[in-house]
């Protein structure tokens, strides 16, 4: 029990005086099926208990990760703009700016493999399988020099694999470092003299350097409603007709997207390029937003995004134009990929 | 809104720029005083006609005026909204109680939208019977309510470098404050049966959500049976959908991040899983290099919140309320102590009641200003005796490189003017 902070057994069992004291079992729930517990209970632990049958290699990982991982975390696992890092960044954790990534922090590779199996990608979580998933983390293992580009990960091999930093934790310590330490209520000459600035804040106005409050409240507050609500006399920009409830619909499957990819007021381009008014527009074309060149290339030949050609890209987007950047398995039902033509379209002019 | 209230209310706003405008006026001269305020002495709009019907707003939202007490997001600190984090107007908010609406948002993977009806809670590992529990048998247990603080481990995260941002909402808004009701873990648990766990010293529960991101966190079982619970109440409603409706775990005093949203598996275990969120995230990286983990409680802490960058003083000298949050996740607050000076002297703060354990307390103190420049602190004080520490105390242990857990005394200084900004004293 010495793993326990002391403070903790101390309160345990001392409080919940308001509870309700538990006379009986009430018969309430039901048992959970082996299915159900088998679909739910994925966790995978330090010594490699629960893992599942499978094997992948690294050079299959670097396959499987170009096409799911990279777009966020690059080819070499660098990590692109502000996401993750998986590579790199050894012997840096004592340094003013540590880096840490699966080689240079992450203590367990079953943490590794159970976070991958579990929730990436990103917007697609659990589409992959098993195998893939090994060698995923293969290839995270060779982009960080800890395995050789013949290794395969497996049950068998998982506890072959030295993590750098497994000893690198240390049990919360501080009962003993800080609170015996944090005690002193000084009340009066608490420092010799007065005091003076040493750091002064570095982002001084609003963060976001947006719209300040002020005028935020200045204007009138329907203003928001009146843009967005299509509008009769608003001559200029005449917006594409849609279906609204099928529009609704669109919006829902639109959550497979909206990881890489913003719609609607002030949209702008993420991993993915924003996509109001690409309704009728060529390939490619968004200012701002770096595309494949098979995809800047699709645009100059004359790719134009309507109901026939996005319903193909959708349906399987690295088949529909090889080597595009988009990594999303495809839309599988014709009626999600129906709603969402709709939804893009409601955002189109 | 239909056309006929949108035209009135474009003329109340016209009439009410005009009076604002009058009354200004009127208190910047002084001279118009013989004739009296016209806001008293004319009759105005809103005492002559007539105000909205009782379902012009099924649920209420504030009125507009107010409209800039909203959560607030820092674009640059994260890749993307969907992953990330917003923070609390604590600024503008007085009391105890933070309205679920203006609550700071963490989310993983996105706010997920799942039904009661599509709802499940599965209990199992070294159980006697693993269960599936629907929503509406967890509102057949007996069922408890209390107030409980959520701090984000990173709160004040920013901070540790120096000062980093403006303002009270940036810098310390990763929290709120419910009350919540629910069932308590132990009831699960004990439905379940622990029999089959043994000797429940070193026993752990793993709970996981229904997200994408699952966010699973290992709890030591002292703490799951000591005074955890599974809410689906905050301040008397349903939990909004950005804290995990229909059902989120509530740990109290310890970090945010093991408040699990969207509590979808409860599993008894004889060790910790070591999941992504409490060995690569969640642990705090120590000047040598090596790292603490299961830094699970939030230690005590507190911040001025006005005056604060965001709320400048703007009546000059004379009566001023310095107001300000304290909180511990180790018992309850006794009490809070402010300086005026940067931490030379030291007066105590008055509690607005008294602390409850691992609930936020509020504090003022009640000053004549005299319009010179001061350096405004706060240090709470927990019923342990843990004296909040400044944070040259917290770096002298930790070093710099730590993101979490940074519960050091905030320097604010306001000057002459009454403005106020974020630094760091000798």
């Amino acid at each position: 029990m010495s793993k326990f902070p002391k403070f903790l057994m101390a309160t345990a069992l001392a409080t919940l005086t308001a509870a309700p004291a538990m006379a009986e079992k009430l018969g309430l729930g039901r048992a959970a099926t082996e299915a159900e517990v088998a679909a739910w209970d994925l966790d995978v632990f330090p010594d490699g208990s629960n893992l599942p049958e499978g094997s992948g290699d690294v050079l299959t990982g670097e396959e499987v990760f170009a096409d799911n991982c990279a777009v966020c975390h690059g080819d070499f696992a660098e990590g692109i703009d502000n996401w993750p890092k998986l590579a790199g960044g050894d012997d840096t954790l004592a340094d003013e700016d540590p880096l840490k990534t699966v080689g240079s922090y992450w203590p367990y590779l079953s943490t590794t493999f159970d976070y991958v199996r579990r929730s990436m990608p990103f917007g697609d979580a659990q589409s992959l399988s098993n195998d893939d998933v090994y060698a995923i983390v293969a290839y995270i293992l060779y982009s960080n020099y800890l395995v050789e580009d013949d290794f395969t990960l497996s049950k068998d091999t998982f506890l072959d694999v030295e993590m750098p930093n497994a000893d690198g934790f240390f049990v919360d310590d501080r009962p003993e470092t800080e609170y015996p330490v944090f005690t002193e209520r000084c009340m009066e000459d608490c420092k010799p003299g007065a005091v003076e600035i040493t750091k002064t804040v570095v982002f001084k106005g609003d963060p976001n350097a947006g719209a300040s409050a002020d005028e935020i409240e200045t204007t009138a507050p329907s203003t928001t409603d009146e843009a967005t609500a299509p509008s009769a006399d608003d001559a200029a920009p005449v917006a594409v007709a849609f279906d609204a409830d099928l529009a609704d619909d669109g919006e829902k499957v639109f959550k497979k997207c909206k990881a890489c990819h913003k719609v609607g007021e002030g949209a702008k381009n993420g991993v993915g390029p924003s996509l109001n008014d690409v309704w009728e527009r060529t390939a490619g074309t968004v200012d701002g937003f770096k595309y494949s060149k098979p995809m800047s290339a699709a645009g100059e030949d004359g790719l134009v995004w309507d109901t026939e050609t996005l319903s193909g890209y959708l349906a399987n987007p690295r088949k529909y134009l090889k080597g595009n950047k988009m990594t999303f398995a495809g839309l599988k039902k014709d009626a999600d990929i129906e709603a969402v033509l709709e939804f893009l379209k409601s955002h189109s002019q | 809104m239909s056309d006929s209230s949108t035209k009135s209310g474009a003329s109340r706003r016209a009439f009410l720029k005009g009076a604002a405008a009058t009354g200004a006026a009127f208190g910047a001269t002084g001279a118009a005083r013989a004739e009296g305020d016209p806001l008293i002495t004319e009759v105005q709009y809103w005492a002559a006609g007539l105000g909205d019907g009782v379902d012009a707003t099924p649920y209420g939202m504030p009125i507009e005026f107010e409209d800039h007490v909203i959560r607030r997001n820092v674009e640059w600190l994260t890749a993307d909204t969907i992953s990330s984090i917003n923070f609390t107007p604590i600024h503008a908010l007085d009391g105890t109680i933070t309205p679920q609406g203006c609550a700071f948002e963490r989310h993983h993977s996105g706010a997920i939208t799942l039904k009661k009806e599509d709802y499940r809670l599965m209990i199992n590992g070294l159980v006697d019977t693993p269960l599936v529990f629907s929503y509406a048998d967890l509102e057949r247990f007996p069922r408890v309510t209390r107030t409980f603080f959520l701090e984000c481990a990173a709160n004040t995260g920013m901070e540790w470098a120096g000062a980093q941002l403006n303002g009270a909402q940036y810098t310390h808004g990763m929290i709120h404050n419910m009350e919540y009701t629910g069932v308590t873990l132990r009831t699960l648990l004990e439905e379940a049966g622990l029999d089959a766990a043994g000797d429940l010293a070193g026993k752990w529960v793993y709970v996981e959500g229904a997200d994408a991101s699952s966010n699973g966190r290992s709890i030591p079982m002292e703490k799951a049976l000591d005074d955890c619970l599974v809410a689906f109440k905050a301040n008397g409603e349903a939990l909004r959908m950005e804290h995990g409706y229909p059902v989120r775990l509530v740990v109290p005093g310890w970090e945010g991040n093991m408040w699990v949203k969207w509590l979808r598996r409860i599993e008894v275990m004889d060790a910790p899983v070591e999941s992504r969120e409490e060995t690569s995230k969640y642990t705090d990286t120590m000047a040598d290099g090596t790292s603490r983990k299961w830094t699970w409680t939030m230690d005590a802490k507190s911040i001025i919140t006005s005056p604060s960058p965001q709320m400048p003083i703007t009546h000059g000298k004379g009566p001023l309320v310095i107001t300000g949050l304290a909180w511990s996740g180790n018992g309850a607050i006794t009490a809070v102590d402010v300086s005026l000076d940067g931490g030379v002297t030291w007066q105590e703060a008055r509690l607005a009641e008294p602390g409850k354990p691992m609930a936020l307390s509020r504090f003022y103190l009640d000053i004549d200003w005299d319009g010179s420049e001061m350096f405004l602190q706060s240090r709470a004080v927990d019923d342990t005796g843990y004296v909040q520490p400044t944070k040259t105390q917290l770096r002298e242990v930790r070093g710099l490189n730590s993101i979490y857990h940074n519960n050091g005394i905030q320097t604010w200084h306001v000057n002459a003017e009454g403005e106020a900004n974020n630094v760091e004293v000798s």
